[in-house]
């Protein structure tokens, strides 16, 4: 079952009736979410994933927008009918069920036709308690599980009744991270093993691109980037959803593109006299004297700083620049020249944290070849860059740049 | 404190004094509380007031009222005139064995069983749909909750126009009928035959009807108040989740709301039937001090109604047949718990 999603916008009035204190929670949301993938919603707290993920099931109504699932039109029917699994953020289990009460709930409420003879309840009940690998804990109650395995009986109660599509809302935020790697795994598995279309939403980064066929990051409601989790990775469209995805983050510099060579650092901010002349505003009749008043301003100007990469048919101008940490290479005679501070040893990899006058983070961190030549308790390092790993946004609009690789 | 030395002014010498004098009292005080263990003993202290006021007026009576009960024939003038009491069980053979006493047993049993499981579905059901209203919902509350703050009696004064039929010689040939009160009109209004509710020559049953219908009515605000705090602290994710489970709003009622509400619903039935069996009041309002229509006085007497006419002449029997109340009020509460322990989910 493929969801289409049509525009979707959600906009909470203000409480105080007062125009622009409305919050516009998801903002023209269109995306076309193949059958049977698994899509990570990904984006910073209030970015609008909740809402969007109760849009589609249908316990909040779109301002405006549609939603179809496959070619039916869902946007106007109730949750009861649309079919859709949810694993809330905190689980909802009914305390007071059984794990198997909990599990056969959504069964004894089908009526009519899908009815189900008690026998095949049970049955569809304990396939999907096995699935998730609760069929031994079917007798305790909530209260008596651990987070993961509630997690877990939140997920058979979704997929009991085969939903059309499944949506899980940050289901992980409350376990522990071992757990977390556990069940995201198997959360993967099982939508491998069900086929089932489904939205997935987390507020971690490595989680959503660990599992997602799909990832959608959002920003304060707007969508700022469909793809392929590695795609959006190697190719970011812009500066957030640079420093969004990848652990450790993105390293962001400030500098300059002339004459096809990007230039790290090189800013300068010079105080500038003018003088400005204004005319008075008068009554009718009397005569306006322009008035001459002087004043500073911050002109900033670039020039120099250092040359580390040549960014051919890239217009001259202020950039931002972002160097993945994978992106640096360790060589006595790269352009880069780095303040070393510290070296940590992490096996097969080595990670190098040290400073530079153009960091917009207090340090940089990059990930080496462990069999780099690093002089250890020199004052530089100096590193060549990785064409591919360095992207260029816009200084004003952080928009990304494209360059030649 | 090194300014003292340079700034000495007369009074700052005196209230040096002064403040040595009073240092000096709290340091022994202090010392004192210290020697007898106070921080052990000071939660008694503070609690002190209240267990002495308790003890005069709750503790001395309960132990009074057992003693009194179980010697033969007691009073209290007679005991301070001197007179000895035998020990025995005579004054709860004697209640028992009186006329009234079945009956009002009866009454208050069936006043009991009745009341409490309507008052306790009407309460649900009105807390239910009020806490599902959004607007007008505090205006209801508050309509709800009028009852509770008004003076039973006065209700039943009420309650008393209301079922009242005013005139004489009812049934009878000449028959003349004044009001036969607001109920009346309007079962005569939709073509009924009007009743007789709480007049003379009014059957038993339309008086524990009318009974009914008021306690139930006086019930309900505790109740709904009760329940609709609870189910405001009910996460609405349940119901979220319930409606993506296409549940069918009767079975989210009795699956989800009672199951979540079930230790609400517990205390008010068991409040409700400690209440009941303390019913009195209610009667006096409508039947006034008879306890029963014209001719038929103390046809609806409770179990509180037959001790108070006990307490003026006979207080050892009127102590007994307090306890019996006691014991009874105490084993249908031991009922109660034992099955909300099991019914309830918490
Ligand atoms: N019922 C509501 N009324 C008004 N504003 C709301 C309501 N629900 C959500 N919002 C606002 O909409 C925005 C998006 O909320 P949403 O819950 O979708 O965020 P989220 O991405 O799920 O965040 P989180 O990761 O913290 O769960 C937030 O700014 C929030 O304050
Ligand atoms: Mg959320």
């Amino acid at each position: 079952m493929k969801v289409v999603l049509q525009n979707l916008t959600k906009i909470f009035p203000s409480r105080s009736k007062k125009p622009g204190e409305e919050v516009v929670a998801v903002n023209d949301f269109t995306f076309e979410i193949p059958d049977g993938q698994l899509i990570g919603l990904l984006g910073p707290s209030g970015c609008g994933k909740s809402t969007t993920l109760y849009m589609i099931s249908g316990l909040q109504e779109p301002t405006s927008g549609k939603i179809f699932f496959g070619d039916d039109d869902v946007t106007d029917l109730s949750p009861e009918n649309r079919g859709v699994g949810l694993v809330f953020q905190n689980y909802a289990l009914y305390p007071h069920m059984t794990v198997k009460q909990n599990i056969l709930f959504p069964l004894q409420n089908l009526r009519g036709a899908d009815r189900l003879t008690k026998e095949e309840m049970l049955e569809r009940a304990y396939e999907a308690a096995r699935l998730v690998q609760i069929d031994n804990l079917m007798d305790r109650k909530p209260s008596e599980l651990s987070g993961g395995q509630q997690q877990r009986v939140a997920i058979a109660r979704a997929l009991v009744k085969m939903p059309r599509v499944l949506l899980l809302d940050e289901p992980l935020s409350n376990l522990d991270a071992r757990l977390r790697l556990q069940t995201r795994e198997e959360i993967r598995r099982i939508q491998k093993e069900t086929k089932i279309t489904t939205v997935f939403v987390t507020h971690d980064q490595e989680e959503a691109m660990s599992i997602s066929d799909m990832i959608v990051v959002m920003k304060l409601g707007v969508v700022q980037q469909i793809g392929v989790p590695q795609n959006v990775y190697d190719d970011p469209s812009n500066l957030f959803v640079a420093k969004f995805l990848g652990t450790p983050p993105i390293n962001v510099f400030e500098g300059h593109v002339k004459e096809g060579t990007l230039y790290l650092g090189g800013k300068m901010e010079t105080e500038e006299v003018y003088e400005e002349t204004k005319i008075p505003e008068v009554a009718e009749g009397e005569e306006a004297i322009p008035v001459t008043e002087t004043k500073t301003r911050i002109v900033t100007t670039y020039e120099g700083g250092q040359p580390v990469l040549s960014v051919p048919g890239v217009a001259d101008g202020p950039v931002t620049i972002g160097i993945r940490p994978e992106g640096f290479v360790v060589d006595p005679e790269g352009p880069m020249v780095c303040n070393l501070q510290n070296v940590e040893v992490m096996g097969r990899d080595v990670s190098v944290v040290s400073t530079h006058e153009a960091s917009l983070n207090p340090t940089i961190r990059s990930i080496v070849d462990a069999d780099s030549a690093i002089q250890l308790g020199a004052e530089h390092i100096r590193y060549s860059l990785k064409r591919h790993k360095v992207h260029l946004f816009d200084a004003e609009t952080e928009e990304r740049i494209y360059f030649e690789v | 404190m090194a300014d003292y030395s340079t700034t000495q002014t007369p009074e700052a010498i005196e209230k040096k004094g002064f403040r040595r004098t009073l240092d000096d009292w709290y340091e022994k005080f202090n010392k004192f509380l210290i020697k007898i263990k106070f921080d052990k003993w000071k939660g008694w202290v503070y609690l002190a007031p209240c267990i002495i006021l308790l003890l005069i007026f709750t503790g001395w009576p309960i132990l009074n009222t057992l003693r009194m009960a179980f010697l033969e024939g007691y009073d209290t003038m007679l005991e301070l005139g001197g007179e000895p009491f035998q020990f025995g069980i005579g004054n709860f053979t004697k209640v028992i064995q009186y006329r009234g006493f079945k009956d009002c047993l009866v009454n208050t049993m069936l006043l009991c069983v009745l009341t409490v499981p309507i008052s306790t579905f009407l309460a649900l059901l009105i807390s239910v749909c009020l806490n599902a209203i959004g607007p007008l919902s505090r205006t209801l509350q508050t309509i709800y909750f009028l009852p509770y703050v008004t003076n039973s009696i006065a209700i039943g004064m009420v309650f008393a126009a209301m079922f009242n039929m005013v005139g004489t010689a009812f049934g009878g040939e000449n028959e003349l009928i004044v009001t036969a009160g607001i109920i009346n009109n309007v079962i005569e209004f939709f073509g009924g035959t009007k009743i007789n509710w709480i007049n003379e020559g009014s059957s038993y049953w339309a008086n524990i009807f009318v009974m009914v219908v008021y306690i139930v009515w006086n019930a309900l605000p505790f109740k709904i108040l009760i329940l609709l705090g609870g189910l405001q602290s009910v996460n609405k994710q349940y119901y979220d989740a319930a409606k993506i489970d296409a549940t069918p709003k009767w079975r989210v009622f009795t699956r989800i709301t009672v199951p979540l509400l079930s230790p609400m619903i517990a205390y008010v039935v068991i409040t409700g039937f400690i209440g009941g069996f303390k019913e009195y009041s209610s009667i006096v309002g409508i039947f006034g001090d008879d306890m029963g229509p014209t001719g038929d006085p103390r046809r609806l007497n409770t179990m509180v109604g037959f001790n108070y006419r006990f307490i003026a002449e006979e207080q050892g029997r009127a102590s007994a047949a307090a306890l019996i109340l006691f014991a009874i009020i105490f084993v249908v509460t031991m009922i109660n718990l034992y099955v909300s322990k099991k019914k309830t989910h918490f």
